[in-house]
Parts: C-alpha cells; structure tokens; sequence
C-alpha cells in the first residue's frame, strides 16, 4: 500500500505563505501572552500552593470559596477538573490554589495547612462521634486498629497479618475507588475483609467525603531557580544540536534548524495561552521532546538535500531542495501521522495528569512537521540565494564526505 | 543460513536474553507466573509521580552554625583577656565570620597577637581599618569551608537516623547537588508528610540549665528590670511556656537561667515515652544519661536541692522543676505530651540534635490514589497508541510491516531492561522521552522502507535495494539520533530531576533504537531474502 508516489510540489515557491502563516500564528499567540500579562506558569515556576481535592459528589463550590474567604485566603483559585476529555460528566476534582503571600519561606507551610483546615471545618470530616476520617487513614494507623481491636480473633501477636490487611485494605481505596469511599460495603471484596473486620470499621471511623489526592508547595526561590535552570539546559541543548548539524552539514542548515525549533516552541507557547494551559516541569519535558522531534524531522530533509546536491549539481538549489521535500514527504506524512496519532491518544485517554504534556506533544507535532519545509528549508534557500545568487553554493562538509565515504564502503 | 547471519542471530538473542533476565530473572529465577509477575513490578522503578510519595527539599541555615562558632569564639576570647590581663576597649561580632576588638592597650598588643596565634588558630588577626589599635579577626576561609561541610553532613546525618526511625519504607535523602545547602527527601507512599516533616524539622537541641533566678517574669524588659538592666554574669534570659495553668495569665515566662548547660543533648544515652504518672492521659518523655554526665549530674543536683532547674529545649523551657533529691542519670521531660508527640521527641532526641535549623523549599505530595490513576491511564493510553501504530505497520508495509513491530517491540524491551539494570527510576517526564524514543524508532523503519520501495521503483532487485535502502538510510538515522542524542546529554548535565529523567530513558531508547532499525532489522530481512524465491516480489 502506498498513499503518496511521485509527488511534485514546489515548496520552495511558496515559502511566503509560509512565512505569512507562521508571523500570523505567532502573532496570534503572542498577543494572547501579552495580554495575559505573561506567561502562564505553574506552580513550580512560580511557587506557591496547589491542594488537589477529590469529592465524593459534585463539589460544592460555593462552600468551598465562601470557607476560603472566611479563612482570608480571597486570593485562592479555585477549578474543577474533570478525569477525561471524553466524559465530562464526573467532575468531582477540584484544584484549590493559592499564589505566594509573603515572601517569607515560613508562609510555605501555612498556606497547605489553612486549606486543608478550611476543608475539614467545612466539611466536617471528624464527625461529632469524634470518628477518624478512613478515607484519610494511613496504613500505620489502621494496622494499630486491627491490631488492637483483633477482628479476626488471631491473638496479640498478628500486627504482621493486620498489617497486610491494612494495606490491602487501603491500596482498595486508593487504587479501585480513587481514594475515596462513600461505604464500607465497597471493600466486600477485599481479601480478609470478613463480615467481622468490615463491621469493626464504623465503630471507630467515618468516611469523610473528600479526600486530598495531592499537595504541591514551591518556595519562591526554588520557583526561580527551577525556571532558570529548565531555561539554561533547553538553551545549552540547542547550541550542542547547532554545533553538531554545523559540523555534519554547514552551519546555516544548524542555525536554520535551530530557528525552526525556535519557532515551534514560541507557536506552541503561545497556544498555550489561548488555551489556558499551564506551563510546569512536565510541560518542559514535552516542549523538549517536541524539540527533538522537530529537528528530527528537519534533519531527515537536510540529509536528503545533501544526498541529491551530489547527484543534481547543473540544478538550481531550490529545486533541489523542492526535490529532497518531495522525496521525504511520504515518509514524513507517515512519521509525523503515526505520532500525531500516538500523542492524540495520550490526550485523550491519558488523564488530567497528563493534560497540559500531551496537548503540547499534539501541537508540537504537528508545528515541528510544517516547520521542517516551511522555515527551516526556506531558510537556507534563502541564504544561499543571497550568497551565490542560486547555484554556486553546494552543501557538505570536508568531515561529511568523508563519513559518506566511509558508509559507502 | 549463512555463518555472519546466524553470528548475528545468536546476538539478537543474547540481547533478548539479557533484557528478559534483567525484568524477570532477579533477585532470584522465578518459579512461579505470579513470581515473574512480582519481580518485574520490583525491577521496574516508578517515581513519586507515578507511585505516590512525597518530596520534600529543606535547606540547611548553615550561616547559623558560623555564627554559633563566631559566638563561642567571642566568649572564650573575652574570658581570656580578661585572664591574662589585656587591655582592651570592646569586644564584638561584627558578621557571622569577623570579630572585631577595639582599643586593644598598646603596651600588651604584642601580648593579644600572641594569644590569637596560639589558641585562635582559626582566625587570621589584621589591623582593622578606620581603628586605632584595633583588630578585625576573621576566620579562615578554609575553616569556613570545612564548617559548611561538615554542618552539611552532620544535618544528613542526623535528618538518615530520624527517618529511619520513624519507620518509613525506602527513604530517600540525599543531597540535591542544585542549590545551595540543599537536602532533599523522598519518602514512597507516604500520602500525608506533617509528621515526618515535623520530626525533620525540630532542632532537638536539649540543655538542662540551673535557674539563676529564682523568680519568672511575665516579660524580657521585666526580667532584665528586676536586675537592675544587668544580668548576672554568665546568665540569659530564654522564654518559654508559663507553668501556671490560671486563666489570665500570661502564656508566655521568661526564665534567667546560667549560660552554660550542666547536661546537653550530647549526653543523652536514650529517651524514651512513657505515660505521664501526674496527668493520666497524657504522656512524658524519659531520658538517660551517659555514665560521664551521671558523674557531673549527681553531685550537681546533690548540691542544689531545692532550688530549680529548667530543661531547655530548642532554645524554650519546657519545665523548671525544682530539684528534690540527688538524681542520677535519669530524668523527665514533662510536658503536654500526646502519645504520638511523645514518640516523636524521644526520636529526635535519640537520634540528636541539628547543627543548624531547616527550612523547607518545596513539598510535593501525590497520593496514593492519584499515583495509581496517573499509571493506569498512563499505561493504557500508551498501550493504545502503541498497537495503532502497530495496526497501522502491519497494514501498509505488510511482512516488512511484521518486521518494524519485532523492532518496536525489541526497542521497548532494551528501553525497559536497561533502566532497570541502571536502577533508573521511571516518571512522567520519563514516559515523555519513551514516546519520542516511540516515534523515532518508528520513524527509522519508515525511512528505510521508503528508501527501499524507492530503489524498488527505480528497478533494483530485492537484494540491492534492501542494501542501498539501509546503506542510505544509515546516515539520516544517525545524524538525527546523535543530535538527539547530544541534546539529551546537554539536558541530563545541566538539567533538574524532572528534566533529567527525560533524558536517561531518551539516550537509552536511542541507542537502543539504533540497533533494533539497523542491526535486527537489517538481519530479519537478510533471513528472508534468503529464503525467499529471487524472482518474487518484495512484501513491503
């Protein structure tokens, strides 16, 4: 099966609508930056205090910003989450953040602690009864329980067996009812949960109807360091690509490529900031792999030009280069396909987590595919039009002949 | 079979071996479906973000260790010129690394010089400018440096035994190498960090001091006035918690206390809780001390029945009780104690003290639940994409299609053995780099069998073109893997954790990548032009 055979576009001829699309797009983007004031960035870049909340039903917002405001923390943010873009319908997650107070390090603590306090007021998790929260329960704490209470009737020394049981018990929580139970009867199917350990639990324990899922705290200081030190190792990594592409091929195709990976990432930048996303540390990782995938791609386009300067030397260069696109182009329809493919659906089935990562993965992708013929390519054209006025200049290194050289042999 | 393919099978298969070895085959062979089932969940690693667990990263105040240095040499400073008669106009700590003494007498300076140079070797004595006959002490860089590392090691130290005390599984506690004085703490499927945070963080600083004064005040000034503005020599004055218990009163005392402890925490032999005997409901914590402090102890607590002692902890009095009878080597703190907090100081007082407080830079706690979404949705979405684009080779290149999924499947298999023999440690990030490890194996497959339907066309035979295909190919797939490459290495020296394990599972992924598309997969189509018929065509 083959989709594309013998293609013949010139790419190179359209190289100002090109330019035209990639301005307008980042001109749309970055407005969007601007008025937003900035970048939008996560916790991690610019510290603060995240609790990630999960409900047991609807959450009650209302209640939930009115006990914040009580608290005095007016300036907390407050979104709800759903688990999948497919099914909106349950929405019982809830991010609760809250931006940097002083800028004293000692407020780090005291924001977590003054909304989960918020939390518990408002939702009375510690029934009148004086009940422990199970849904917040630790292992440790329940294997006292059993241990004390002895359900099973194995005598004093079972804290080991307790112990197991516990977990098990727990990890049921945690791992088939995400954290949070609404009865007892939902453990029924625990191993050694008989009728006598499940109706041991009422007695000491309630069950809370939320449950904290997640707690992230950035000081400051480290919100900054982390913002430049990502900056510095994504820009430290561009200039060793530049100096390897420089050294395989000439250094316009390195400095080309490097403004192609430039272009990608300010595009996805700022759709980001259309599409409110936050930028994190998991969101860096995408943004480095759309990077490596975009020079990839633009590589795979250079090699062929490089290949066919040596065989089509009387041909003008940006024929040539018209000429390696259109040779590569079914596998770069494939390539890029099948990724686009793979990181749709991360997207799409891979959880909240994951969100903002694949999101840029699925822009990444699709901009480092067009950016490899509408920027980098026509960047060199461009060059060598403007030193040898189209034809003089070839490509390939002393260095790169001789590795082809030695390939071929 | 020709000899060189067959070499290059029984390679392949030393590699898959290994790789299977390296997942299943440890600790011990598995006898079991259940037990392979196990070793690969141990074998595989997953980070805090996938797991569950928290993160913590303290920084150690290690100017507070200077400082205290700068302190004592202050003190033991003025008590010896006082001693050996040299005159002087002030003694003063000008920042945590200067001492400054002003108007030292002339007629004895020869003397205040020699004094330092003996018995002040850490300090390096300079004219101080703008001065007459003053000097400027400053101490050495060198033992400034040493002062840093060893405050930073003692706190690791300390904070290792703490941890480990509390019982935690599989802590981690390590240097971050990042910022400056930096400890970082992970603690795996620990949901809810306040204790262990609390116990990191007490100072555990224990001194038993003799009351200088009898009487508490309700304030500093009032204490400081009830001296007249001057305290006894060799006294302080250290707040704590009121022992009257009357509504009304004032919460906080101020105690006058000697300066120097009779028993530190570094006398301790052990500590544990007990329940209270006056308050019942309530807990106290016992300590012993060591043989050498026994002997101090006695005779000290002999001499001064009847008079009150104050247990100072962390720079607050917790209790001055008055001394009944001789004690020993044992005693109580007593305290509002819950059993729990109990626990907690005996911990920190048997594991000892910080050399310097802490502060905590950044917490990051996934819950257990939220770990064990983020690995089934993570797992399932990529299990998806990946048989897709499985689905899809197959479809459109047919038996070479076969070929590029053992590739595939070969690149995942090295992927994860090797992370598992390098004990890295799998994470979200790290997943980042196994997608686009994913797409460029996919990607170098495409380009050989691109190249090789090209030269198809153009009228090669099935050999020649399967040769020029992957001879071709063969400088793209490095130059695009080595730049990766070089980046991934870029990001791994001068990058964060996050970034880090980003490039760890990219840089194995493509070596691995490299040899599964041009090594494996050039031989399975060695094997099949071999036996297939000359004339027939090429599946692809």
């Amino acid at each position: 099966m083959e989709f594309f055979k013998n293609v013949n576009v010139d790419w190179m001829g359209k190289a100002k609508y090109f330019a035209a699309l990639s301005l307008a797009l980042l001109a749309i983007g970055w407005i969007s930056i601007l008025r937003a004031g900035g970048p939008r960035y996560g916790i991690d870049f610019r510290g603060g205090t995240l609790v990630y909340v999960r409900f047991a039903g609807p959450p009650p917002l209302d209640k939930i910003r009115k006990g914040l405001q009580d608290a005095g923390l007016a300036n907390s943010s407050i979104q709800t989450i759903s688990d999948n873009v497919l099914n909106s319908g349950s929405q019982n997650d809830v991010v609760i953040g809250l931006e940097l107070k002083g800028q004293g390090d000692e407020s780090l603590d005291a924001g977590k602690q003054s909304i989960v306090d918020v939390l518990h007021k408002t939702f009375g998790t510690t029934d009148t009864a004086g009940k422990q929260d199970f849904n917040a329960l630790t292992p440790s704490a329940l294997t006292i329980f059993l241990t004390q209470k002895d359900p099973l009737s194995l005598g004093t020394n079972a804290g080991e067996r307790y112990g197991q049981l516990a977990q098990r018990l727990l990890d049921a929580r945690d791992k088939e009812h995400g954290g949070i139970l609404t009865s007892f009867d939902e453990l029924k199917n625990v191993d050694g949960a008989t009728p006598a350990v499940l109706s041991s639990l009422p007695s000491a324990y309630s069950l809370g109807n939320f449950t904290i899922r997640n707690v992230e705290i950035v000081g400051p200081k480290v919100g900054a360091q982390l913002r430049r030190q990502a900056i510095f190792a994504t820009l430290y990594a561009l200039a060793g690509m530049l100096v390897y592409i420089a050294f395989r091929f000439e250094w316009v195709y390195g400095a080309a490529a490097v403004i192609a990976v430039f272009h990608d990432v300010l595009i996805t930048l700022g759709l980001f900031s259309i599409f409110h996303f936050e930028i994190s540390l998991t969101v860096i990782a995408a943004l480095l792999t759309l990077v490596g995938y975009s020079m990839n791609d633009t590589i795979v386009i250079f090699d062929r030009v490089r290949e066919d300067l040596r065989l089509m030397r009387r041909e003008p260069f940006d024929q040539v280069v018209n000429k390696a696109i259109n040779q590569t182009l079914s596998r770069t329809i494939l390539t890029s396909g099948l990724t686009f493919l793979t990181v749709l659906v991360l997207f799409l089935m891979g959880g909240e987590v994951l969100r903002a990562f694949s999101f840029a993965m699925v822009v990444g992708v699709v901009v480092g595919t067009y950016s490899s013929f509408g920027i980098a390519a026509p960047i060199v054209v461009l060059w060598n039009k403007y030193r040898g006025q189209g034809t003089a200049v070839r490509a390939g290194s002393a260095a790169d002949k001789r590795v082809a050289a030695a390939a071929r042999r | 079979m020709n000899s060189q393919l067959r070499w290059k099978f029984i390679f392949i298969g030393g590699v898959i071996v290994f790789c299977i070895f390296g997942l299943v085959g440890m600790p011990e062979l598995p006898t079991s479906l259940r037990q392979v089932k196990q070793n690969l969940v141990d074998r595989i690693k997953l980070g805090l973000d996938l797991k569950g667990g928290s993160h913590l990263v303290l920084q150690v105040q290690v100017d507070e260790a200077i400082g205290q240095r700068c302190d004592q040499a202050v003190d033991q400073l003025t008590k010896q010129l006082h001693e050996k008669n040299i005159g002087f106009g002030e003694i003063r700590r000008v920042d945590d690394t200067h001492i400054l003494v002003r108007s030292v007498d002339p007629a004895t300076s020869g003397n205040f010089r020699d004094l330092v140079n003996s018995q002040f070797t850490d300090w390096n004595p300079t004219p101080a400018a703008g001065e007459t006959n003053g000097f400027l002490l400053t101490l050495k860089p060198s033992i400034v440096a040493d002062l840093r590392r060893d405050t930073m090691d003692q706190s690791l130290e300390t904070i290792t035994r703490r941890i480990n005390a509390l019982g935690l599984t599989e802590p981690t506690i390590a240097f971050t190498g990042r910022g400056v004085n930096e400890i970082l703490v992970q603690l795996p499927g620990e949901g809810d960090p306040t204790r262990a945070k609390s116990v990191i963080q007490a100072g555990g600083q224990l001194e038993l001091n003799r009351l200088a004064d009898e009487q508490t005040y309700p304030s500093e000034s009032a204490a400081l006035a009830a001296h007249g503005g001057v305290l006894p020599p060799g006294a302080q004055v250290v707040s704590g918690r009121s022992e009257s218990t009357k509504p009304g009163e004032p919460q906080q005392a101020y105690y006058i206390l000697d300066r120097a402890p009779i028993v530190t925490g570094q006398d301790l032999r052990g500590a544990s809780p007990s329940p209270s005997s006056n308050n019942p409901g309530q807990y106290e914590v016992r300590f012993q001390l060591s043989t050498a402090a026994a002997q101090r102890f006695g005779p000290f607590t002999e001499a001064n029945i009847g008079r009150r002692m104050a247990i100072v902890l962390d720079h607050q009095v917790y209790t001055a009780p008055v001394i009944n009878g001789r004690i020993e080597d044992s005693g109580v703190i007593e305290g509002q104690f819950s059993q729990e907090s109990a626990q907690d100081l005996a911990l920190v007082l048997r594991a000892g003290a910080l050399p310097a407080s802490i502060k905590y830079l950044e917490e990051r706690t996934v819950g257990p639940s939220l770990g064990a979404d983020s690995i089934r949705e993570g797992v399932r979405a990529s299990v998806a994409s990946i048989i897709v684009v499985m689905i899809f080779l197959v479809f459109y290149y047919r038996l070479s299609g076969v070929n590029a999924v053992v590739a595939l499947v070969l690149n995942l298999l090295i992927l994860v053995a090797f992370m598992a023999y390098a004990g890295a440690v799998l994470t979200l990030p790290g997943i980042a780099g196994v997608i686009l490890t994913i797409g460029m194996g996919v990607d170098s497959n495409v380009l050989v069998f691109e190249r090789i339907r090209e030269e198809l066309r153009n009228g090669k035979a099935n050999a020649s073109a399967v040769e020029l295909g992957f001879n071709r190919a063969f400088l793209t797939i490095i130059d695009t893997h080595v730049t990766t490459v070089v980046s991934a290495i870029f990001l791994f020296l001068f990058g964060t954790g996050p970034v880090r394990g980003f490039a760890v599972t990219l840089v194995i992924g493509l070596i691995a990548n490299v040899f599964t598309s041009i090594y494996v997969s050039r031989a399975i189509f060695d094997w099949h032009l071999a036996r297939m018929d000359r004339q027939a065509a090429l599946s692809i």
